[in-house]
């Protein structure tokens, strides 16, 4: 187990030097270098010292690295010269609200997708089997931003149900009580992710039901639905966490433009923004803590696995 | 993902073989072939017999609603939508498969030299991988497509550039295996070169993996491209996309013009629903363990 758990933790550690590495090299990438691209407008010599300090502009590459990760470890991500804020407030006012959608959305989906693909693998090829099969076919192939469309379509713009923006309260607790506002983004990010869930629950499920332990439970005695609940939810669960892990990276692409839509001040509408007005700082300071983000995450993942499921940590390498 | 090639291939068999499975494909792979078929006569040959003018802009002709004349309507700009559709799907159909193309390719080569070389530089290129595949595609192409003004062109390299992960990491897990078969040293033996055994016979060996990868990247480079024109990154105007398309529709979206949003939805539907299809299709073929993410 120890071993195990170094081996990841030293993974995740090189996988979060490999991010911080490309952040800092994309901003050699940046139109006219790092200077003009961030400053935009007139150098002042404040404004020089700053960005100096920031990004240790003019020393050895090296040098320059590890003094903008000293920074960034201190928590200071930058300053945005279009917004005139440091990076740092903009993602404190910015986090929760992902936080708020992303999770809601994630946990509904997996309280839907897993009943649902259970109910796929158990009845494999049953009507309800392909039903959901090709739905989840849909649902996979349905860009974010046409499902959004068209449920503000029917409930906000016809029906007059729910709203067609997000909520626009400042503070997070305004924002998960205004319901009708919330529903529609979080319904959104939900059928995306159930879609991406359900399938890989259905074939997780498939693969427990035709392991030896399911016959000898059903030899003994146990009927279907004794069988389903303690013997191949539980060992379907497993693989089912890593995936959650593994899909960080697109639940938050999906947040991205479920928030650009209903215009919801998030990480993604911050990220969406800055590209648009080529404010560096911020996309860049952004996508460092989205990928230090999705590394801690997939690595939460994993360990939760390995406690889980005694297999992992002798055999996986 | 071991052992399901009996013989090793070369690369005239190996397409001979792929060839073969996509010929007594199963339904699946079929079904999605023919839409990605239906969908590329309707984009490419459509305008023939459908001509419409999708260069003057006419307001007087904006926003009406489906009928005779325009069979779907026109857009804001007075643009008939079903011309729109045709012309705004080649660049959608061209720029997503050579994006996933392209990032099958890099990540195929990535993988089997990772995997062949093992030890260290195998280590280093997967923790490469492992940090890419940690930002999520989006963010990188928001921040790639900022500092890259997007063309056509562009569009290609930097999806490409966001999507090789998943099958680098395929390929590399079939290269590991590959690498000790009895054949591939017996290359090593006869004097060989590292790149004669991973090109010629670590590669046409992985084809199989390498199809099924092929049909998921160009089903999420099309996704991406949509979504990149939705946000206003992607396709830059008088060029226009299915994704750009929608979000002129959206612009409009309280006043119900439905006609502007749904055709180029069910559009980029059908051609994702398509080639994951066929991925799927051809993975049963292939009796591989890869799944879909």
């Amino acid at each position: 187990m120890i071993a195990y758990l170094v081996r990841r933790i030293a993974q995740a550690a090189a996988a979060l030097a490999g991010v911080s590495m490309i952040v800092f090299a994309s901003f050699w990438l940046l139109p006219g270098g790092p200077r003009s691209a961030i400053l935009g407008g007139p150098l002042s010599a404040g404004r020089l010292s700053a960005l100096r300090r920031d990004y240790g502009l003019g020393r050895p590459v090296v040098v320059q690295y590890l003094s903008w990760l000293g920074q960034v470890l201190h928590g200071n991500l930058g300053f945005s010269y279009v917004r005139g804020q440091s990076v740092g407030s903009l993602l404190a006012s910015s986090l929760p609200r992902t936080l708020a959608l992303t999770l809601t959305a994630t946990v509904i989906a997996a309280a839907v997708a897993i009943p649902a693909g259970l109910a796929q693998a158990a009845r494999r090829d049953s009507l309800t089997d392909r039903v959901l099969r090709g739905l989840s076919y849909v649902g996979y192939g349905m860009p974010s931003f046409l499902l959004g469309s068209i449920l503000i379509l029917v409930f906000a713009v016809r029906l007059h149900i729910f709203g067609a923006e997000g909520p626009q309260a400042p503070g997070i607790a305004g924002v998960l009580t205004d319901w009708q506002d919330l529903t529609l983004p979080v319904l959104t990010l939900t059928v995306l992710t159930v879609a991406l869930f359900a399938r890989y629950v259905r074939s997780s499920a498939l693969e427990s039901l035709a392991q030896d332990y399911v016959r000898t439970a059903r030899g003994a005695g146990a009927d279907s639905r004794q069988v389903l609940t303690r013997h191949v939810l539980p060992n379907s669960l497993i693989p089912v966490l890593t995936l959650a892990g593994l899909s960080l990276p697109r639940i938050l692409g999906g947040a991205l433009v479920v928030e650009s839509l209903f215009n919801i001040q998030g990480m993604g509408w911050q990220i969406w923004q800055a590209a648009q007005r080529h404010d560096f700082p911020v996309l860049l300071g952004f996508t460092l803590v989205i990928g230090a983000g999705t590394v801690a995450g997939s690595l939460l993942a994993d360990l939760g696995y390995a406690i889980a499921d005694p297999r992992v940590r002798y055999t996986r390498s | 993902m071991t052992g399901r090639h009996a013989a090793p291939v070369r690369w005239s068999g190996a397409a001979r073989g792929l060839a073969g499975r996509i010929a007594a494909a199963n339904p699946m792979t079929l079904a999605g072939a023919t839409m990605i078929v239906a969908m590329t006569a309707f984009c490419f040959a459509g305008p023939l017999f459908y001509r419409t003018d999708l260069v003057h802009v006419n307001l007087l002709l904006g926003n009406r609603r489906p009928g005779a004349g325009h069979l779907l309507g026109t857009d804001a700009d007075g643009v008939d939508v079903l011309g729109r559709l045709m012309r705004g799907g080649q660049l959608s159909l061209v720029v997503g498969m050579a994006a996933g193309l392209l990032g099958a390719v890099i990540g195929s080569l990535w993988g089997a030299v990772a995997g062949y070389l093992g030890g260290v530089a195998d280590a280093v290129m997967m923790r490469v991988v492992d940090a890419v595949i940690a930002i999520p595609a989006l963010v990188l192409l928001l921040l790639l497509t900022a500092i890259y003004p997007p063309s056509p062109a562009v569009l290609v390299l930097v999806i490409a550039a966001t999507s090789w992960l998943g099958t680098a990491r395929l390929v590399r897990g079939e290269a590991l295996t590959l690498r000790s078969r009895e054949y591939v040293q017996a290359v090593r033996m006869l004097g060989g070169g590292r790149a004669r055994a991973i090109f010629l016979h670590i590669a046409p060996n992985a084809l199989g993996t390498i199809a099924v990868s092929v049909s998921f990247q160009i089903a999420d480079a099309i996704l991406l491209l949509a979504t990149l024109s939705y946000l206003g990154l992607g396709v830059q105007p008088p060029s226009s996309d299915w994704g750009d398309m929608i979000a002129g529709g959206v612009q409009y979206i309280y006043d119900g013009y439905w006609w502007e949003i749904y055709p180029a939805g069910l559009a980029i539907i059908v051609v994702v629903v398509a080639f994951n299809l066929v991925g799927d299709g051809l993975r049963d073929s292939f009796g591989s363990g890869q799944r879909r993410r």
